[in-house]
């Protein structure tokens, strides 16, 4: 046990005097999140919008301030012919140009029928999309008020609730999401470039010629990352509390040892990869490659999975990340206990199992 | 009967079909310096893995401080250290948490650890940069340290694989004073050198071609033997003699 203790020790030197793992291991953090939560973001605000308002009616004069007032849009331009929609565009400032016919609101009373145009300018589609949803979105709210004023015979009235996420915030995505890659980024990547860096000095053969079992020389490396991955998620937790506001409706202690969990998956993983290559390059490399990225595309974080072709669809079921992933927003966002989420507890539990053993079976006692 | 802290029999090591070491038997006496020479890819590294307990001998024996290779290595690895070619201390470590952490590792007390390192710091005259990181250090006084280090828990052999590699000749000279010292001490000294002046200074030499010892006895001896008037015509004549 003492020597486990010394050892553990000099690793904490190793991290706190190379600066480079600092900064990886705490301003990564504090960066994915801020980048996350302020800059890349789809949400919409402001968007700059163009209008061709042919009516100029009290009624088209409503509906604008309508689209206004929602704080998504503010008309950047009034446009007068419909030449100069194209130039427009061409700016670049203005996503979306909203035409009304003339007489609007003669038409919408008595022919019962008035056609809006959205024009949006689909160079990013996402952007497009979104707008045109929430510009569709607030005209059709527009229209039930004035409609409200007149009984008409039938209609069908939908109720949109969004549930778990009501004002649809990017936050509840992404703070779960930076959490699995940051836990992925310090735990694998920081534990297989450790590893390999003893191999490359050379004083791993030292390591293994002492009377230190190797099981223990695993545990003395990695123990001080688990701390730290640990402490790294409390951060992100805390961050995404009082920053963006991210509900934790279930239990805390359950959600840190989920994380715990999936620090260890993580871990695992890293003494795997360093226990099939000796050059600290190559494990960065393979951490990159064969971990970080499917965690990003793979895991559901960036793009959903529903919407994936079959085969990755699949594919994504061997991404730990994914699990985690599943298991923190059911926490989080819905206070799912560990009755609900045992399914992806289990799968992320075996495969940890599964990496431990197969990468304790890979370490090279004997350096053949 | 002579008391021997290593003793090896038709000690073999293959790798697929390449044979490394083939069947090598030798015996080493307490408190010893021996030499074991070769061309670069003689296997030596190979054979000085195997009595450490870092690779499994593909067959034949050997025992080392008395405990067998294949079924004692905790034993083994308990009564040995260990200074390889490459450089061994931790350059973000100071040079005390150095011999604090090997000496910790070795199972060392606190108390043990203390005395040994005040003893230690005077003895390579070090006093003052016990604080220093070791990555400050000239290249000859890391090399003293890593020997020290290996010591640090009083094994009765010690192995240094290439430990001057790079060194200028008198660190070196210095460097051999502290491996006298410690053969003084009764600790047995196993080392591979490239450098035939060094081969000199041990007690009894062997000289290994293509995996096979070719040769074995003192300087003097081998010098009578092949009629040459330095280690190195000694060394060259059995290298040569292969191509």
């Amino acid at each position: 046990m003492r020597q486990f203790l010394v050892f553990v020790r000099k690793e904490f030197y190793h991290i706190f005097r190379d600066k480079r793992t600092l900064l990886i291991l705490f301003g990564m953090p504090v960066i994915l999140i801020v980048l996350f939560g302020f800059a890349i973001t789809n949400e919409i605000h402001h968007v700059k919008i163009g209008v061709l308002d042919n009516a100029r009616d009290v009624y088209s004069q409503q509906m604008i301030h309508k689209i206004t007032s929602s704080g998504y849009f503010e008309v950047d331009q009034n446009l007068r012919t419909a030449d100069e929609i194209e130039s427009t565009f061409r700016k670049g400032d203005i996503k979306l140009v909203i035409v009304i016919p003339d007489h609007f609101g003669d038409k919408f009373y008595h022919e019962k029928k008035a056609p809006v145009q959205l024009l949006a300018d689909a160079s990013d589609p996402n952007t497009a999309t979104t707008v045109i949803n929430y510009a569709t979105a607030i005209i059709g709210q527009y229209q039930q008020e004035m409609t409200g004023k007149i009984t008409l015979p039938l209609t069908i009235n939908t109720e949109v609730r969004m549930v778990y996420n009501p004002s649809l915030k990017g936050v509840f995505l992404f703070v779960p999401g930076v959490m699995t890659l940051i836990l992925m980024l310090v735990s694998a990547m920081m534990t297989s470039i450790t590893i390999t860096r003893e191999k490359e000095l050379g004083t791993m053969e030292i390591l293994l010629v002492s009377p230190l079992r190797p099981i223990l020389i695993i545990a003395g490396k990695v123990v001080p990352y688990i701390a730290l991955s640990f402490i790294i998620a409390c951060i992100i937790l805390v961050m995404g509390f009082f920053i963006f506001g991210m509900p934790i409706k279930g239990n805390l202690l359950l959600l840190l040892a989920e994380c715990g969990l999936f620090g260890l998956t993580a871990l695992s993983l890293g003494i795997l990869i360093s226990s099939i290559t000796s050059s600290q390059q190559t494990a960065m490399m393979i951490s990159m490659m064969g971990l970080l990225l499917p965690t990003i595309l793979l895991s559901g974080f960036v793009f959903p999975i529903e919407s994936m072709p079959r085969p990755l669809q699949i594919f994504s079921n061997i991404i730990p990340a994914k699990w985690f992933i599943i298991i923190l927003k059911d926490v989080m966002l819905k206070g799912s206990g560990l009755r609900q989420i045992w399914l992806p507890t289990v799968i992320l539990g075996g495969m940890t199992l599964f990496f431990l053993v197969l990468s304790v079976r890979n370490f090279k006692t004997r350096l053949s | 009967m002579k008391n021997y802290a290593i003793v090896t029999k038709e000690l073999t090591k293959r790798f697929g079909d390449f044979i490394a070491t083939n069947a090598i038997t030798f015996e080493v006496e307490q408190g010893e310096i021996f030499g074991f020479l070769g061309a670069n890819g003689a296997g030596k590294t190979t054979a000085m893995r195997m009595l450490c307990g870092l690779l499994k001998p593909s067959s034949g024996e050997a025992k080392v401080a008395g405990f067998d290779v294949y079924t004692q290595t905790e034993k083994v690895k308990q009564s040995i250290g260990y200074m390889s070619q490459k450089f061994s201390l931790y350059e973000d470590l100071t040079v005390k948490e150095n011999i604090r952490f090997y000496g910790g590792i070795y199972g060392l007390s606190n108390q043990q650890i203390k005395d040994k390192t005040h003893a230690l710091l005077q003895q390579l005259n070090m006093e003052k940069e016990a604080g220093h990181l070791v990555s400050s250090l000239p290249l000859g006084w890391k090399q003293k340290l890593s020997f020290s280090i290996a010591v640090i828990h009083d094994p009765s052999i010690v192995f240094l694989d290439e430990p001057t590699g790079g060194v200028d000749p008198i660190t070196r000279r210095q460097f051999w004073d502290l491996i006298y010292e410690a053969a003084d001490r009764g600790v047995t000294i196993f080392v591979t050198t490239h450098y035939m002046d060094e081969a000199e200074y041990c007690n009894r030499i062997s000289i290994m071609v293509d995996g096979k010892i070719k040769a074995l006895d003192t300087p003097k001896k081998l010098k009578e033997q092949f009629n040459a008037d330095s280690m190195n015509d000694v060394f060259l004549q059995l290298a040569r003699a292969k191509s």
